[in-house]
């Protein structure tokens, strides 16, 4: 900074931005591919001036010195090109000479990305690390009394249902009068949740249909998907792979103009509807499609105008009660499909979900309800929403699931959790400790996205730009030039290769445990932890 | 492991037929408890099958309180085994007041209750009984309930046979189930040993039942009376036996369907597979998780053995027209029927069930792969 430069109060140096970019000079062929590939255009090519001394060792020669100019990469510091650190220029760098790095400490940009008034929003996760899944462990191991399994050789059925079971005594009594059973999918316990085709590029979006298809159709896993608000591409509503598809309906209905005209058509029911009400990483906020996301293809799928921000409501407006807005509505897409297909709503973690889920009870269409925790990810927020709003999802699982066990229903209504199942890279860990804590099943996003498509998000404020369609890797972003970046059968390929691994280790996890029957729904006896108030809250084992 | 012994036979046999069997299967239980159950029975129980008879331990202050209790319910005692015991017990069994077998007339005013009605007194009693005396620590109760007797002590099952005087007269019985306890709990409770009874039905168990947790809070929430009181992981194969016959009024065969599922894709290809998948949905937190090997007897004198998917546990079936013996070991078999043909002999593997019928003229195996018998 030159001393007659004028100092605003934004005027930021590059060490008070969380990423500083580290160049080498000596490395760098200035091929200008760094400044090209930078989503937010961080960085740019920059003329230095730099004086050089020539001091001779021949006594009584004077020292001389010249000014020379030298070409290079500059990092910007105003705040709206702030580098994000997701090192696109690294990975493009054929001489490794870029890099991001995390500042030292707290950076200063924090308070000034609101300008005009504008908070930040962004997309990504919670940013904040750890959390009380990682420090569950499994201490019921089976040791002389019962023989663990032998987690590569022994037989296992780790399925699970998603739909309302009705009590054995009417079951049966149904079943013999020939009455109406609600239906009922057996399907596996990891679910992918609702990631739309709006916010996920095509690309994406393909590719994990097509992973999903393949574990379904040639490796006999029954895995699931929900297509998230944003509807679902017409051909894919009128072919037999529907059946993989749990169809979310959300408060903007985005796209369900287009679904309710393929119900005529569709070869097969969808595998379930969810409704969503709410979601993990911004509860009582609706969903969030930025307008430049929306392009030809995405506003005729959602049919809106292209280049229009998509906010859906908060709620869904046609309802102002939860007898109107989960009965009502549970019981009219039922209804759509013949009472063929579950429908479950899906709400956010909240210290209000025992209210809901005692609804729920009382229901009988109502399928399951699946709740999302504070760690969920999203493609677009507020970041105070994101950081701030919501409810872990342990203990408001754990909650849910007694209140069904003290009232006799823990097998009638399934309970699926999301919100930072993996989000540390442990996620069978996280999935086995959340169905022992009752979960029928685990809901996850982030993990796909990072597992299946490389996604650079961390728990550390690491790229996060989802919400402007600007993803480096074109995972969620809606420009040919990006998305093209991400190839279709090599997503597939990773979700495969995630769900098997994923199989491999629930396994290397039940085993032990003894179990290979049944997946080991509400097994709470298996479950400790070296927090004393943690275990008495999940009313699981203390142990240090 | 512990180890079991079941036996049903047309003429009444001694107690000690089971005790004799338990002995040469010593090495497989430590001799920390056994457990009898004697039903069928003969001698002068013979001649009052409907008299409810109540099993159990009981102090001196207890007894009292006994009395008491079922003089004010209305229960006159009708007949009642004494068992005298030396003054010294066995090593490492407590000195106990009494043992009390005794026959119950009903109450005058029971003369018009249903059987069902009077079939849920009758826990209600025994329920009541029990937590009488974990409160004062006075009385243990087995079971209550005509033509049953069940004698549970902790000790080594020949040591204790002979304490007792199970060879006496009064206990021949023509079904008799016996367990050998390897306790894996180091304070012996009497409540967790086996075999365990509700409503006619009785099981004892081999092995640990790892998603015990799951089905005790699902029986538990079932509003049963007897559902409870879960002092042994294998308590609840009872109670499920008992919720799948009395309450879905299933066969013993679909007990099997019940704590042991056949795996989706065999469902599907089953001729009932449509009903077996409804009753493997609505059933899903009574699936067992094993390893277990379970025989149980139900109120119409079946006997069974069933294997968990698993198939880790031993378990025999064999026998002769008219007697027919379940045993953990073979050992166990030839010493309570060593004129059998040993060529008969069946081992029940994962699918299987082995039933003898009241009639006690043959095994039958149920697979479960299968069609059912069960009219739908």
């Amino acid at each position: 900074m030159l001393p007659d430069r004028p100092i605003t109060p934004t005027t930021l140096s590059v060490k008070d931005l969380p990423w500083q970019i580290h160049w080498d000079k000596d490395k760098c062929t200035l091929c200008g591919r760094c400044t090209a590939v930078c989503p937010v255009h961080a960085i740019e090519p920059a003329v230095f001036r730099k004086r050089m001394f020539n001091a001779s060792l021949t006594p009584g020669q004077a020292p001389t010195n010249v000014h020379q100019v030298y070409h290079g990469i500059r990092q910007r510091t105003d705040p709206a090109y702030a580098c994000v650190g997701c090192a696109s220029c690294t990975l493009v760098c054929p001489n490794d000479a870029i890099m991001p790095m995390r500042s030292d400490e707290s950076d200063k940009l924090r308070y000034h990305i609101n300008r005009g008034g504008q908070p930040r929003s962004r997309g990504g996760r919670r940013n904040a690390p750890g959390g009380i899944l990682d420090q569950i462990k499994f201490i019921r191991i089976s040791m002389l009394t019962d023989p663990a399994l032998d987690a590569g050789r022994h037989e296992f059925e780790l399925r699970t249902l998603l739909g309302r079971v009705l009590p054995p005594e009417e079951n049966m009594r149904r079943f013999r009068e020939k009455g109406w059973i609600p239906p009922v999918r057996e399907i596996y316990p990891l679910i992918i949740g609702g990631m739309s085709f709006g916010a996920l590029s095509p690309n994406m979006w393909e590719g994990l249909q097509l992973g999903v298809t393949y574990l379904n159709e040639e490796l006999g896993l029954p895995v699931r998907i929900c297509t998230g608000e944003g509807g679902c591409p017409p051909r894919l509503l009128r072919s037999r792979f529907l059946q993989y598809v749990i169809l979310q309906i959300a408060s903007g209905y985005f796209g369900w103009d287009e679904i309710i005209h393929a119900l005529p058509e569709m070869e097969v029911d969808p595998c379930a509807i969810e409704i969503k009400y709410g979601q993990g990483a911004k509860p009582g906020d609706g969903g969030l499609l930025m307008w430049y996301k929306v392009n030809k293809l995405i506003a005729a799928i959602r049919g809106v105008p292209e280049g229009v921000s998509l906010p859906s409501p908060p709620t869904h407006q046609t309802k102002y009660s939860i007898e109107e807005a989960v009965a009502k509505m549970i019981q009219s897409m039922s209804m759509a499909w013949g009472f063929r297909v579950p429908v479950y709503p899906k709400i956010s973690g909240t210290s209000t979900a025992l209210a809901v889920l005692n609804n729920l009870t009382r229901n009988p269409y109502a399928a399951g309800l699946a709740i999302d925790g504070e760690d969920g990810g999203t493609g677009a927020a507020y970041n105070v929403s994101m950081n701030h709003m919501g409810h872990p999802i342990a203990s408001n699982l754990r909650d849910a699931y007694l209140t069904l066990v003290k009232v006799g229903k823990q097998n009638e209504i399934p309970l699926f959790a999301g919100g930072g199942v993996g989000k540390n890279g442990n996620l069978a860990a996280n999935a086995a400790a959340l169905i022992m804590l009752g979960a029928s099943g685990v809901q996850i996003g982030k993990y796909v996205m990072q597992a299946a498509a490389g996604c650079l998000g961390s728990e550390n404020d690491r790229c996060n730009i989802c919400n402007i369609g600007l993803c480096p890797k074109g995972i969620t972003s809606q420009d040919p030039r990006l998305y093209r970046r991400l190839d279709v059968d090599m997503v597939a390929q990773r979700v495969v290769d995630l769900f098997l691994s994923f199989d491999v280790e629930l396994k290397k996890i039940v085993a032990p445990l003894g179990r290979s029957t049944a997946l080991p729904i509400g097994m709470s006896d298996a479950l400790g932890i070296g927090d004393a108030a943690a275990a008495e809250r999940l009313n699981i084992k203390y142990v240090v | 492991m512990c180890r079991l012994f079941a036996i049903t036979s047309e003429t009444p046999l001694s107690p000690m037929v089971a005790m004799e069997a338990m002995d040469v299967m010593r090495e497989g239980h430590d001799g920390s408890g056994v457990g009898l159950f004697l039903r069928d029975l003969s001698g002068p129980f013979e001649e009052m099958k409907d008299a409810p008879i109540l099993s159990g331990i009981f102090s001196e202050a207890g007894i009292k309180r006994l009395d008491r209790h079922m003089m004010d319910l209305g229960f006159m005692t009708k007949y009642r085994i004494s068992i005298k015991v030396p003054k010294v017990p066995p090593e490492g069994t407590p000195r106990r007041d009494l043992y009390l077998i005794r026959a119950y007339e009903y109450p005058e005013e029971w003369d018009i209750l249903s059987q069902a009605d009077k079939e849920d007194r009758l826990v209600q009693i025994r329920l009541e009984l029990r937590r009488m005396g974990e409160a004062e620590e006075d009385m243990i109760v087995f079971s209550f309930w005509p033509d049953v007797i069940m004698i549970k002590e902790i000790g080594d099952p020949m040591t204790i046979a002979r304490y007792l005087g199970f060879d006496r007269k009064e206990l021949h019985a023509r079904i008799i189930m016996a367990q050998g306890r390897q306790n894996t709990n180091y304070a012996i409770n009497l409540y967790a040993c086996h075999p365990f009874f509700l409503q006619g039905f009785a099981s004892m168990t081999n092995g640990e039942n790892t998603a015990f947790v799951p089905i005790r809070e699902y029986l538990s929430s079932r509003g049963v009376q007897g559902y409870g009181g879960y002092q042994s992981d294998s308590e609840v194969f009872t109670h499920i036996l008992h919720y799948t016959v009395r309450r879905l009024g299933l066969t013993v065969e679909t007990y099997k369907h019940v704590i042991t599922p056949l795996q989706d894709r065999t469902i599907e290809g089953h001729p009932d597979g449509a009903f077996l998948k409804q009753l493997k949905h609505s059933c899903r937190r009574l699936t067992i998780d094993g390893p277990n090997c379970v025989i149980g007897c139900l109120p119409d004198h079946t006997l069974f053995m069933v294997q968990d998917r698993k198939k880790l546990r031993p378990g025999v079936v064999g026998g002769k027209p008219g007697r027919w013996a379940f045993s953990s070991e073979i050992c166990g078999l030839d010493a309570a029927i060593p004129d059998r043909d040993k060529s008969r002999d069946f081992q029940p593997m994962h699918l299987d069930t082995t039933i003898v019928a009241p009639d006690r003229q043959e095994i039958d195996i149920c697979s479960q792969t299968a069609p059912l018998h069960q009219p739908r």
